[in-house]
């Protein structure tokens, strides 16, 4: 290891080290009295942007049915294979709709491809990022936990039909 | 021989043929909807036209007869203009549903707009609608929105199932398929129309939902339906068998399969009343035992008895390999009393497909055991009701349903294994039960009523077997499964070829039968029975092969069933 030399040209103020000590206590000194940006979490929560990939969610119209009619292309482009459709007949006029819809939260990795993918703007991305889970099973997210009322959802929608070709 | 120049390629044609057809051969894909190699020209989608040099417009390729010494451009600006404007046209009206579309992925209308069409709508205007969700016949639902009027189901319905039962209805852009009226679209065909339909507009009712295409598994594979032995296609996702559908082959079912084959073939296999383990009578209960134990009860039971108080009963159900170890089991016991039952249905066959025979290989169970050993089946019921025969070995065959005589034999004797797949008359009256593979978890071979030999390939994977180390067809999710993945966790069963339990069982009998594949099973038939000389399962391959019998249809006449 070379070794580092120590510069021997310095003046004698520089070698007193006084005012650089003088120059950091008055940094120390200006923070002290600048607004905080620090977030008291979980006390206070982080409220994100709409461009923010949270939890994929499913859209429940006002009607209570979910948009979704499980064509199963969210499944297929999912990079981690964390999406499980299965679909069938309703006599709404949609003609299908999932009767199983599971999103794996262990493999789920936030990528956003099923919400572009989607051709109803039925699953995007929320602005949750607090999922914790004890066990294998209760990371799988069935319809009871996907399912979010379109109200809660309009940010991202509308960041979608302005930036989503 | 006359030649044609396709897209600068010299091709040599018989005299007859039509561009598309020439063009096929020689491997020039031109698009197409309404044209189909089986069905009569109608020439009315508009897509397959092409450029032929010295005619003043474009023809359609499959209503031109080739001549001598044409030219044709299925790839010049012309071409490609017009194909784009008829796809244009043929879009105006086809609702953009594809995702709720069961032939997506498989539709062909789909295919072709990515290839050959402008890529986006200039039509503005409001889309035709019509009626939807029609319940055609039992079996078949129509949407009017997405049917592009080819006609294919209809020359179908007149040509190839001969019910014209289906008919256009209205004119101009009003235009639909309709039944006559009072009419169901119920022939024992009808679901063919929903392969060759070009796009998602005839659905198959019990299909309909159940899966994407692309999520599914196909294996090759053989209907078990009748002694025709259509070509199949089996498509499983998650372990389970959700569709057949039937794979084109010449010599024996074309592009077609019946309705019966296609939806009745398959329920037994993901059943509830699947034999799952092995059981063993103890006080008057099946219970479930180990294999070990199961095949140790079976083998010392067995050692008790005379060979002339056994016999065994081999089954037109089973494969080829299946029947020939249990006739090598039978020699290994000194049991002569070997034959397997005949099924058929008096009167159910016709011209094009269906067969009286309700069995995929009478004439294989015939060439391997039948052939080499004299015993009848009724013989073996007279010595079971004279108490001559005491124990019984009952290979993947429901003989207790055969006749309540039967039933009653069954119950007179002191000892009856019975290997087989799902519970039956005979299994509820059996001491020993094997789990037998069915025809979708195992290789094998059939000879269908031609003599035609042909193969079965596992698609649905047993407890024994791993869908990667085992060489079967995966899906992408049976690729990157984990057993944490729900949709990897479809149910397998604990069974095992029928070949494979006799040779066990051999074993604990002491014998030498020792097979650790099907194929080695196979290479040994072809080495001992004639019929099959010379053949191994490469050379049967995907098509089979027609065996040298002389006379089967004949033959198979003068052995009807009991």
């Amino acid at each position: 290891m070379a070794e580092k030399k120590r510069l021997n040209n310095l003046t004698f103020l520089e070698k007193m080290y006084i005012p650089e000590i003088v120059k950091g206590l008055a940094l120390t000194l200006r923070q002290m009295f600048s607004p905080s940006v620090t977030m008291q979490y979980p006390e206070v929560k982080f409220e994100p942007p709409a461009s923010y990939r949270g939890r994929p969610v499913l859209v429940q119209e006002s009607t209570g049915t979910e948009r979704c009619v499980a064509c199963g292309l969210c499944s297929r482009v999912c990079p981690a294979l964390a999406i499980e459709v299965q679909a069938a007949e309703t006599e709404l006029e949609k003609e299908r709709f999932p009767q199983k819809f599971e999103i794996n939260m262990l493999r789920c990795i936030f990528c956003g491809f099923c919400e572009e993918v989607c051709p109803e703007e039925a699953i995007v991305m929320s602005k949750d990022y607090e999922l914790v889970f004890q066990n294998r099973e209760s990371a799988i997210f069935g319809k009871d936990k996907l399912l979010v009322p379109v109200d809660e959802l309009k940010d991202r929608i509308e960041f979608l039909r302005k930036f989503k070709k | 021989m006359p030649t044609i120049t396709i897209d600068g390629k010299q091709i040599e044609f018989k005299q007859g043929q039509t561009v598309i057809e020439v063009a096929r051969e020689a491997g020039v894909e031109i698009p197409h909807f309404c044209y189909h190699p089986k069905l009569s020209v109608s020439g009315n989608c508009r897509v397959c036209l092409v450029e032929i040099e010295k005619m003043p417009k474009l023809a359609i390729s499959c209503a031109t007869l080739a001549g001598d010494g044409m030219v044709v451009h299925t790839n010049s600006t012309k071409t490609l203009e017009a194909r784009n404007a008829v796809m244009e046209f043929i879009l105006i009206n086809h609702p953009l549903d594809c995702p709720i579309c069961d032939e997506a992925g498989e539709c062909k209308l789909q295919d072709y707009a990515y290839a050959h069409s402008r890529g986006e709508s200039r039509f503005e205007e409001i889309k035709n609608r019509k009626e939807k969700r029609v319940q055609l016949g039992p079996r078949i639902k129509f949407d009017g929105d997405r049917c592009i009027s080819c006609s294919r189901c209809i020359r179908f319905s007149d040509e190839i199932a001969k019910s014209n039962q289906l008919t256009f209805v209205n004119r101009g852009d009003k235009v639909t398929i309709s039944t006559f009226p009072g009419e169901s679209f119920d022939n024992p065909y009808s679901m063919n129309t929903v392969d060759i339909c070009p796009v998602g507009a005839l659905t198959n009712n019990d299909f309909r939902f159940k899966s994407r295409v692309w999520e599914m598994s196909f294996t090759n594979s053989i209907c078990v339906g009748c002694a025709r032995g259509c070509n199949t296609e089996i498509g499983v996702r998650n372990n389970e068998i959700l569709r057949l559908t039937p794979r084109q082959n010449e010599e024996v079912n074309s592009f077609w399969m019946c309705d019966n084959g296609r939806l009745s073939t398959f329920k037994n296999v993901n059943a509830d009343d699947r034999i799952d383990g092995t059981f063993v009578r103890k006080e008057g209960q099946l219970q479930k035992v180990s294999w070990d134990e199961a095949l140790e009860v079976a083998a010392k039971s067995l050692k008790e008895y005379k060979s002339n108080e056994i016999a065994f009963v081999g089954s037109a159900f089973a494969t080829c390999e299946d029947n020939f170890v249990l006739l090598k089991l039978a020699k290994q016991l000194n049991v002569t009393s070997v034959d397997f039952a005949r099924h058929s249905v008096a009167d159910d066959q016709d011209d094009i497909l269906i067969r009286e025979d309700k069995t995929p290989n009478t004439t294989g169970a015939e060439l391997v055991i039948a052939k080499s050993n004299g015993a009848k089946l009724e013989g073996i019921y007279r010595l079971i009701k004279e108490g001559k025969v005491k124990t019984l070995f009952v290979m993947e065959d429901d003989l207790g349903a055969l006749s309540e005589e039967w039933e009653q034999a069954l119950g007179m004797l002191d000892l009856l294994i019975v290997t087989a797949t799902n519970s039956s008359k005979t299994t509820a009256l059996a001491d020993i039960v094997f789990p037998a593979a069915s025809y979708a978890e195992k290789h094998g071979t059939f000879v269908n009523f031609q003599g035609r030999v042909q193969r079965i390939r596992p698609a649905v994977s047993l407890d024994e077997m791993d869908r990667a180390l085992d060489g079967m067809n995966m899906s992408r999710w049976d690729k990157f499964g984990t057993k944490f993945d729900k949709w990897n966790q479809g149910r397998k069963h604990d069974a095992k070829p029928s070949w494979k339990i006799l040779a066990q069982l051999s074993s604990h009998l002491g014998g030498k039968i020792k097979y650790e594949m099907a194929e080695e099973v196979f290479d040994e038939i072809s080495n001992s029975v004639d019929a099959f000389k010379g053949l191994d399962y490469d050379m049967i391959g995907e098509l089979g092969v027609q065996l040298k019998i002389l006379n089967s249809e004949s033959r198979l006449a003068t052995t009807k069933s009991l």
